[in-house]
This record gives C-alpha cells, structure tokens and sequence, in this order.
C-alpha cells in the first residue's frame, strides 16, 4: 500500500469544514506549546541580548561549534569507515564454506548487536585511561570509534549478506558455472552488486553513527555535544548553547538524509537490478528499504 | 568482584534498566502509534506535524534528547515528575525524565516502523473497507492498523532492542541504571575493569537475546498470510 | 556504476585526511622561540583555567604564568595543554607537558606516580548556594534539599554516604549544576570551594550564589611534576616568592574576587614544599 489517499474518501465540503476545525486546533495546541516554552524561557531570562550574543560572535563558532562538529565529522568519518571495511571481512566470514569461520563470525556479530555502544565506549576509554599510556584525546577518539565501529560493523554485516542473499541465485551459479572458486563469486560477483544497491543504507548509516559520536560526550570525546557543553560553561548560557547544538546537529543530519534519498532514487533511475531486488526483499533487520534505519 | 557488586548495588540497578526498559518501550509504543495516526490521517497539519516530529526528533541525538529532558523540562520548565516532598525526589524524577526521553526518541522509530507496517497491507484492503463504507477512524482501527501491527513486528522489535541498549545514555543525567553502576564500579575498582565489563556485557546479551528470539517467534507467528 | 562508487570512496578518503590533518595542528606554538615549557590545565573551569577564544584565563592559569616566568619563561613561551583529570598523571610521565597547574589534589595515591610543587593553595569541599538562600549553613542543613555535583566524583560520593537524608542530582558537568541552581531547582552545588568560587564569579552570574564558607574537607592543590625532575624544587621556590611578594593574593583576587572568595584562613597560606620526589 503506497499511497496514503487510498485510506480515505475525498473530503466533502462538511468533511472539509470538519478538517479545517481539527486543522485550527491542532496548530493552535502546537502553536501554543512552543509560546508556553518560549514564554517561561522569557520569564526565566535565557532569551536575552547577552545569553545570545556570544552565539552570534565568530568566538563562539571559532572555538566551539565548528571545531566540534569537526571532531564529530572526523569521529563519523572514521568509524563509518572502518566499520564498513570490518563490516565487509565480518559479512564474508559468515557466508563462508568453512563451518567453523561462520560460527565465529556469528558469535562476533550477535555481541556487538547486544552490547550497547556507550558501554563499549566506557570500556575502551577505562581500558586505554587506566591501563596504558595513551593520553590526550586518543583515549576518548579511540573509545568513541572502537564502540562505533564494532557495532556498526556488525549491523553492516548482517545488511551486506541480507543484500547478498537476495540476489537473484543465477548470479552465483554462473559465476560457479565458468570456473570461479566461492571466494571469487562472492567478492567479484555478489558483493559488488549487493554493495551498489546498499549505499543509500549505508548513507544513512552515517547519520547513526554521527548521531552517536554524541554519546562521546559521556567519556569526554570534544565532540559538538560537549564543545556546546564548553561554551555553554564559557559564556554562562548552558541552555542557549544547548539550544544552538540541537539545531546545528538537525541541520547536519538532514543534510545527510538528504543526500541518502538524492542517491538512492539516482540509483534507482538506472534501473539497477541489485536495487530492484532488495528494495522487494523483506528485510531481515532494522532497515527498510529507502536507508532508514533504527540505530544503535 | 561480587563485593563490588553488592557495594554499588548492581542488582538494583538491572532493576532500573528494565524499569526504564519497560516504562519507555510502553510510552514510545502510545507515543509512537498516535504519531503513525497522524501521519496516515487525511489532515494535512497532522500530517506535517506528525513528519516534523519524526524528522527532528530522528535527526536528533539521543544523549541531546536526555539532556534536553533534563535541562528544558525540569530545570526551565520546572515540571516536576514526581513529589517533591517525597523523599525520593530526585531518584523519581531522574527515573521519569530518563522514561520520558526515551520514549519521545524512540517513538519516532515506532511511528515509522508502522507506516512500513502499513506498506505491507495490499491496496484492495482499505479499498475493499471504503467500499464498505467504512470511515477513516473505522479502516484505520479495523482494517489497517491491526495488520500494520502484526506486519511491523520484526521492526517494533528492532526498535525495542535499540530502546533497551539506549536506556544507558540516561547516565549523561545521573540516573542509576547499569552504566552508571559500571561507570563508578570502574571509576573506584579500575583493576576489575575486565570483569565489569564482562558482567554489563553479559547483563544485555541476557536481556537482548531473549527478546530478538521472542520477535522473530513472533513475526512468524502472525505474520498475515498472503 | 563502479565509476560512482569510486568516486564517492575516494571523496570520504579525502574529507577523512582533510579532517586529520586540521585536527592535528591543535597545539601550534606561536613565535619562533626555541624554548617553550608544556603546561596542563582545564579549558573549561571557569575562574580556574579557562580557555577564552586564543587567551587562557584563571586563577591556575594566573599561578601557573607566574610560576613560568620566575622559572625564566615568557608568557609567549608558554605551550598550554588541556588536562583532564582521568588523564593528569599519564600526560605528565609521557611527558606531553612538563608541568600541571588544574585544580591538582595532593594525594598518596598520585604521588606514587609524580610528584608535586606546592601545595599553593588549600582548597575544601563547600557548598554553593543562592545569594538570598538563609538556610543552608552548612552540610547538616542539607536534609531534604536537593544537592547537585558530577557524577563519580569524590564530592558527591563523599556527601552520599555521609549525609543520607540529601537528594543528589548528579550532571557530567557543574555548569548544568550551576544552571539548575539558578532556576532554583536544586538548593545548593557541592565541590571544592575555589572550583564554586569560579562559577560565582563568572560575570553572568555575578550576585547570583554565595559560598556557605564552612570547608569540610582539605584539598591541597599542587603543580604536577614528572618523578625524577628538578623542576620540582624550582616550582617550590618560585611560589614560595610568589606568597612573600603578595603576588599570590593578588591573583586569587584578581580571578576568584568577585564571588568574595578567600582562601579558607584556618589551613591558608599553602605552604609549599614536601611534595617532591
């Protein structure tokens, strides 16, 4: 079922009318909730000219928001990286022939499906803070990255080979067919096909992992979440910072959806055939088809 | 390591992930399934509002969310979710906003796990219940929502187990649950490290496990034939 | 098909080394100056070490300045290090900074792994609360309010046990605290009294809280030094000058003066010396 109009009639004029006192009061309890926070904003004096003003000067930019959303840019980048490379080796172990290779890979994946992000995050950074003589940063970059690269790799996994699965089984027997081994037909055959079909997901998949380097603040990576949290202490003004951080984020994260529905339809328009097929394949995670994708 | 346990009351804390588990899981089903109503209904301000909700709060992160919860509702808004002449104010009302943030975050989820719910229901059912002459409310009830359901249940699963891995962020507002167990186990016990870690590890395979089991059980199980 | 695919991987590459490469020149050194000394502190402890745009602010930030300079350093010649607590000890034995002025406490435990000049100032857990608050005197008084600190820290796990009538809202961070006390939501902010006398005197706030005054516990702060170096005597020296040339009360009352901050007289002047080696 694709359209929604199918689940109702075409309005009538008393329907209409109707659809007009529902539209009246649904914008007025909308309109009145943001006036009601906004107004106890007001009475609490976070909407004035100098808890605003740092916002608006470069300092606050310079020094606090553009160099987090650097870090949470350089933390994404890196571990969707990554986790797509392990993801890659993690999907190949579990299709393998060797019977054993597969169960060691299904164990690793389960784990780190199980395991919540943040606390791998804290494991790594204790680990590294109290057990070795990492410093600086690194202790928080390395946690951060290590929690989102193994379990995005695992889910990465599991949407490769759900991809791989659904192609059509012609695909593999030729390959079988002239002579390839099952190492070959599936690195030179199947995962280049799943793989095109799946970068919209994958697209996508970044928005998760740039929502999660957030939970970096939690073990101090200078992340966008906690440079606000800086320049909040900076400027005295920790609910305005706040503010301002949620809206940068949603900025930078629509964006990001964006480019995923850009790339998919674009891929879609070639006729792909790998896209045809698991866009009519029901899929076996959290990932529907268009690149939406639950996280964590 | 089991001193360590009882000192910093592990026990209790499992007890408030599941508490959080349960309470968030409950308020983002209501939340989110309100949400997937106002998407699919015929009036367009619904519509928007309900598509602006799932698109910010989505694009969102959630240690923001908590945060927010915390920062806008309880200390700008000064709503208190509990008594604040109990004398467990404050564990109450972490508890709360901590249900509250994740059940506003994961509702989104909820709300589009049912639309891909109903992507599944063929064109000919609500068809079949307008000729019927069926209002929306009446197709929606009878008709589509009962399927969407039973065709959404592998991603409300999904959605569940993310809820329940993400109950940890509430720790960024102090609430006691396993994290914030783990965090001051470390923080006192660092040589333990490896053995809390595997405890904490092991506590969300055993709740987690169960539940992916439980769903895909379930999706067979009423799955609508087709 | 495989054209797209390249491309974009090649484009992630290049987004990926273009980020490495600005996150890497965090530290540049300004001038030419060949020598420079490392020094650690908070970024983000206000009237404490503060970093504001390129200027570094604060009462450690203040010390630490003077303590360079009697040590024959410029303010141009001073390399400033963020330090965060967890971190201190391993950023001093890896040797990325060569000394640490950030609300350091003097404990047995760390002194297994560095040594420390000072203590230059003595320091005690203290409550912060609003200026017009009447009841709050002192810990006792805490039964039913709501108290606020950082999670996992001592202070709070401190106030937990002893005092179990309190209600603890615990933050990762003491600017959540302080906002929440503003609004009135919480009654009073606990940790150590130079750390609260920072927030006081910020000038957002100024007038807002007063500190209860009444310290119940002893923090000595001290500078950070590497195990085996000599700095340490030479960091004793010059702040023993600093307190003789009444440098030092100038600079506590230079950062922490506007929350009408002094030094607890019962345990100030610090003493340095004894902690080294």
């Amino acid at each position: 079922m694709s359209t929604q109009a199918v689940l109702f009639d075409a309005p009538g004029p008393r329907t209409r009318r109707r659809h007009l006192l529902y539209t009246l009061i649904a914008g007025a309890a909308v309109l009145g909730l943001v006036g009601y926070v906004l107004a106890v904003l007001w009475r609490n004096g976070q909407i004035t000219p100098d808890r605003w003003a740092p916002i608006v000067g470069a300092e606050a930019w310079t020094s606090y928001l553009l160099p987090g959303l650097q870090a949470t840019l350089l933390g994404a980048l890196i571990s969707i990286v990554l986790a797509f490379l392990l993801g890659l080796v993690l999907a190949m172990a579990r299709m393998s022939d060797m019977r054993w290779l597969r169960a060691v890979a299904a164990v690793v994946v389960e784990f780190f499906r199980a395991v919540p992000v943040l606390i791998m995050m804290l494991f790594v950074f204790y680990l590294l803070t109290y057990l070795t003589d990492v410093e600086g940063m690194w202790p928080s970059l390395i946690g951060v990255v290590v929690g989102l690269v193994l379990y995005n790799a695992a889910v990465i996994a599991e949407v490769v080979r759900s991809g791989v699965n659904a192609l059509p089984k012609g695909q593999g027997e030729a390959g079988l067919s002239i002579g390839l081994s099952s190492l070959q037909v599936r690195s030179m055959i199947l995962l280049p096909q799943a793989l095109t079909a799946m970068m919209p997901t994958l697209v996508s998949q970044l928005v998760v992992v740039l929502k999660d380097t957030a939970l970096g603040y939690i073990i101090l990576y200078p992340e966008l979440l906690n440079s606000v949290r800086q320049m909040g202490t900076r400027f005295g003004n920790v609910t305005v910072a706040f503010i301002v951080g949620a809206a940068v984020f949603i900025l930078v994260n629509w964006l990001i959806t964006v480019v995923a529905h850009r790339l998919e339809r674009r891929l879609q328009r070639r006729g792909h055939i790998a896209a045809v097929v698991i866009n009519h394949v029901e899929q076996p995670l959290e990932h529907q088809p268009g690149g939406k994708t639950t996280d964590q | 390591m089991l001193e360590t346990i009882q000192e910093y009351d592990y026990w209790a804390a499992v007890v408030n992930t599941l508490e959080l588990t349960l309470w968030g899981a409950l308020w983002a089903l209501v939340l989110g399934t309100v949400l997937a109503i106002m998407r699919l209904s015929p009036v367009r301000v619904l519509q928007w509002a309900g598509a602006a909700y799932v698109t910010i709060v989505r694009n969102t992160p959630l240690t923001m969310i908590v945060v927010a919860a915390n920062l806008i509702i309880w200390t700008q808004l000064k709503i208190n979710l509990a008594d604040p002449q109990s004398s467990t104010y404050i564990v109450d009302n972490g508890m709360r906003l901590g249900i509250l943030a994740v059940a506003v975050y994961h509702a989104a989820f909820v709300c589009e796990a049912l639309r891909a719910g109903v992507n599944t229901i063929p064109l000919g059912q609500a068809e079949a219940a307008r000729s019927l002459g069926m209002t929306f409310p009446q197709s929606l009830t009878q008709v589509i929502l009962p399927q969407a359901f039973r065709g959404a249940i592998t991603p409300l699963g999904n959605a569940l187990i993310a809820l329940t891995k993400n109950t940890t962020v509430v720790v960024a507002i102090g609430v006691a649950q396993v994290s914030h167990a783990m965090r001051r186990m470390i923080e006192f016990r660092p040589d333990l490290l490896f053995q809390i870690f595997g405890l904490v590890a092991l506590t969300f395979v055993a709740i987690t496990l169960p539940m992916g089991l439980v769903t895909g059980w379930a999706a067979k199980k009423w799955a609508v034939q087709r | 098909m495989r054209k797209t695919t390249y491309r974009i991987a090649a484009a992630v590459a290049a987004a990926a080394l273009a980020l490495t490469a600005c996150g890497g020149d965090s530290g540049s050194s300004a001038g030419g100056d060949s020598k420079k000394i490392k020094i650690g502190t908070k970024f983000d402890q206000p009237g404490l070490g503060l970093k504001e745009g390129d200027n570094m602010t604060g009462f450690d930030v203040d010390v630490a300045k003077a303590v360079a300079k009697k040590l024959g350093y410029e303010e141009n010649q001073i390399e400033w290090v963020e330090s965060p607590s967890p971190q201190r000890e391993t950023m001093l034995d890896a040797g990325t900074v060569d000394l640490i002025f950030a609300t350091y406490s003097i404990t047995d435990k760390r002194k297994e792994k560095v040594q420390f000049g000072g203590p230059y100032l003595v320091a005690g857990q203290d409550l912060l609360v609003r200026a017009d608050d009447t009841e709050i005197t002192g810990p006792d008084a805490l039964t039913g309010k709501v108290l606020c600190s950082v999670s996992g820290s001592t202070p709070a796990e401190k106030i937990a046990k002893e005092y179990p009538g309190v209600q603890l809202q615990e933050y990762d961070t003491y600017s959540l605290c302080v906002e929440a006390l503003a609004a009135g939501q919480v009654q009073a902010l606990t940790t150590d009294d130079a750390i609260l006398a920072g927030y006081a005197a910020q000038e957002k706030w100024a007038g807002q809280f007063k500190l209860v005054g009444k310290p119940f516990s002893e923090e000595l702060y001290g500078v950070g030094v590497k195990k085996g170096s000599d700095l340490c005597e030479k960091v004793n020296t010059a702040l023993t000058e600093l307190f003789d040339d009444g440098s030092m009360d100038k600079i506590v009352a230079d950062n922490l003066g506007p929350a009408n901050y002094t030094p607890n007289p019962a345990t100030n002047p610090a003493k340095p010396g004894g902690h080294c080696g």
